[in-house]
């Protein structure tokens, strides 16, 4: 299967991270197409929640927000900010999805500003659920363009907390235990943490590029795993699911 | 005694002291008197300048379209905003430059339709003093103040720049010993709430989620109350289930149909996506802005004046299909 494009292929490596009977809290966009798409795929069982208060709907369309009553359609109950986030802090919350501006090797996620805080460059949202979700989910995942830009080798504000400082810090800061950064997603490859060092490492690349390229667009020093494999390729199913079930009207896999 | 570990250097600002609030909600009115006045009134009557001003719902759904537009409208300043799950009604009240003080959460965004360049530009003009939050953050400090406590432990923020820009502290649990970030009471000193069904006492009815808006009710000194239709008390006391607000954390109803307008409106009217984009849009450039400001806005009587001049009732019939996901192109 090689008729795909960039953000299908992100949407289906993404969605295979997501195993049957987990819950997810998501934004809008990609991490919530890959969530419709585990759900009709593999993982039937699978939760999907937004910080709004949406609990286990039946998406009918792309939700435009995150508190939009499509988050809501008929889902198992339409709660509020505190009943999503406490149950984060609770530990029944597997995954979430964040986005933002800049990443570090550490998966310090910045959604804030660039430049000084006091007299910013660029003013961001700030954020919003992200580091809600960041600081209370067991695992985050990150779905972004491969881009030295956004990968740097330190954000310039820390709204969103990877491993901080590396090994042991975010247990120093008082964050839950055995929580942290899980995936980034990116146009070239899929990675993960060493378990080690805490540091961003490379563990699949896919079709098309070569671990020199996923580091020339990282504005850091990539780790990777011994055995760096190719990513698999969005399968003719995931594709048909994608592109009529989830997102019909090509609002995300047409960008 | 709690040990404080580490405090944000962010500016506190409202009082988190929880007998003065107490003093406050004990002189409140609990008389079952009908508060159904305009918006107008409302605004005027409750929203003065200098003061704390939240606004209910989250951004584009659900939320007081008609008080984010008279509070520009009668130029109310020098406010402090939450900036908490706002979209565009931060971007309403930045073009107004209503407030020069902001705990922000999440704000300029308008989530998947992007920034918007004239509250970015208000944001980062130096105008306006902030302290840094989070979604949950706000909620925590909506939800301590309507516990009648002054702070509220929990298990964000910690070790981030976001936490070192709040004015949240970090604790050590006396049991556990493990740490936790505490967030002030914050008791706004007016909020706007939309609702589904209110009678004219203010109990009021929502449907879907609630966002943080059960908080909010509870934590504000002043609650104007904008409804899509008021019902009756014995509508109300025939279902008590249903009432999510209680009149006497009330001070005005005022029906306003259509009132999340141009934002969703769960099970009524989905949001108008094209007049969203719209504001997007006329806002990069500042003349075309003030124009269109003047008409939607400035000179515009009310808020049912301006949803003609947005389309009426053909527009929000268009927005009721969509958000009940009927096809109108298939009629006969």
């Amino acid at each position: 299967m090689s008729d795909y494009n960039t953000m299908e292929m992100m949407i289906c490596a993404a969605a295979r991270n997501l195993e049957d009977g987990a819950a997810v809290a998501v934004g809008t966009g990609a991490p919530c197409a890959a969530s419709m798409l585990a759900q009709k795929a593999h993982s039937p069982n699978l939760v999907i929640i937004f910080e709004a208060g949406g609990i286990a709907p039946l998406l009918p369309t792309m939700p435009i927000s995150v508190g939009d009553s499509r988050t809501y359609y008929k889902a198992v109950m339409a709660s509020g900010m505190c009943e999503v986030m406490e149950t984060l802090a609770r530990g029944m919350v597997d995954y979430c999805f964040l986005g933002g501006a800049q990443i570090d090797m550490y998966g310090n996620i910045n959604s804030t500003v660039i430049g000084d805080w006091e007299h910013p460059k660029v003013r961001f949202p700030g954020s919003g659920g992200a580091n809600d979700f960041g600081s209370m989910a067991w695992k985050i995942m990150v779905i972004t363009p491969q881009d030295s830009r956004r990968f740097v080798e330190r954000v310039s504000f820390i709204t969103t907390p990877g491993y901080l400082d590396g090994p042991g810090s975010r247990e120093e800061a008082g964050l839950a235990l055995n929580t942290g950064p899980h995936k980034v997603i990116t146009n070239m490859a899929v990675m993960g943490y060493d378990p080690d060092t805490k540091r961003m490492r490379v563990e699949s690349i896919h079709k098309g590029f070569s671990f020199d390229d996923v580091q020339e667009n990282t504005g850091f020093e990539l780790l990777k795993v011994p055995d760096v494999v190719e990513t698999p390729e969005p399968t003719a199913e995931e594709l048909r699911l994608l592109r009529e079930e989830v997102d019909p009207n090509r609002y995300i896999i047409g960008r | 005694m709690f040990e404080v570990i580490a405090a944000g250097e962010g500016p506190l600002f409202m009082d988190p002291d929880a007998d003065k609030a107490r003093e406050y909600f004990h002189a409140k009115n609990r008389a079952l008197v009908s508060k159904v006045m305009t918006v107008s009134e409302a605004v005027g009557k409750f929203v003065h300048d200098g003061e704390y001003l939240a606004i209910g719902g989250f951004g584009a759904n659900r939320i007081p379209t008609a008080v984010c537009h008279e509070i520009v409208r009668q130029r109310k300043r020098n406010m402090a905003f939450a900036g908490h799950t706002s979209t565009h009604d931060f971007q309403i009240l930045a073009a107004g430059e209503v407030f020069d003080r902001c705990d922000i959460a999440y704000i300029i965004g308008l989530e998947a339709r992007g920034l918007s360049p004239n509250a970015r530009r208000y944001m980062e003009s130096g105008k306006v003093q902030s302290c840094e939050w989070t979604n949950y953050a706000m909620a925590c400090r909506l939800k301590a103040a309507a516990a009648g406590v002054s702070f509220i432990p929990a298990r964000n923020i910690l070790g981030t720049d976001t936490f070192k820009h709040s004015a949240a502290k970090v604790i050590k649990c006396p049991f556990t010993d493990e740490k936790y970030v505490i967030y002030p009471a914050l008791w706004p000193d007016v909020s706007a709430i939309h609702v589904h069904e209110s009678d004219v006492y203010g109990n009021c009815r929502i449907k879907g989620i609630s966002i943080a808006d059960l908080e909010l009710a509870r934590a504000s000194k002043r609650l104007i109350i904008t409804t899509e239709r008021l019902i009756s008390n014995d509508e109300i006391r025939s279902n008590p289930t249903a009432t999510v607000i209680p009149y006497y954390l009330v001070d005005a109803v005022c029906e306003v149909p259509y009132g999340s307008y141009p934002g969703n409106m769960p099970y009524e009217y989905f949001s108008d996506e094209d007049h969203l984009r719209l504001w997007l849009n006329v806002e990069k450039d500042l003349d075309e802005f003030k124009g269109f400001l003047d008409k939607y806005i400035y000179r515009t009587r009310d808020f049912s004046q301006y949803l003609e001049l947005c389309g009426g009732i053909e527009r929000i019939n268009q927005l009721r299909a969509i958000e009940n996901l009927i096809d109108l192109n298939g009629r006969g």
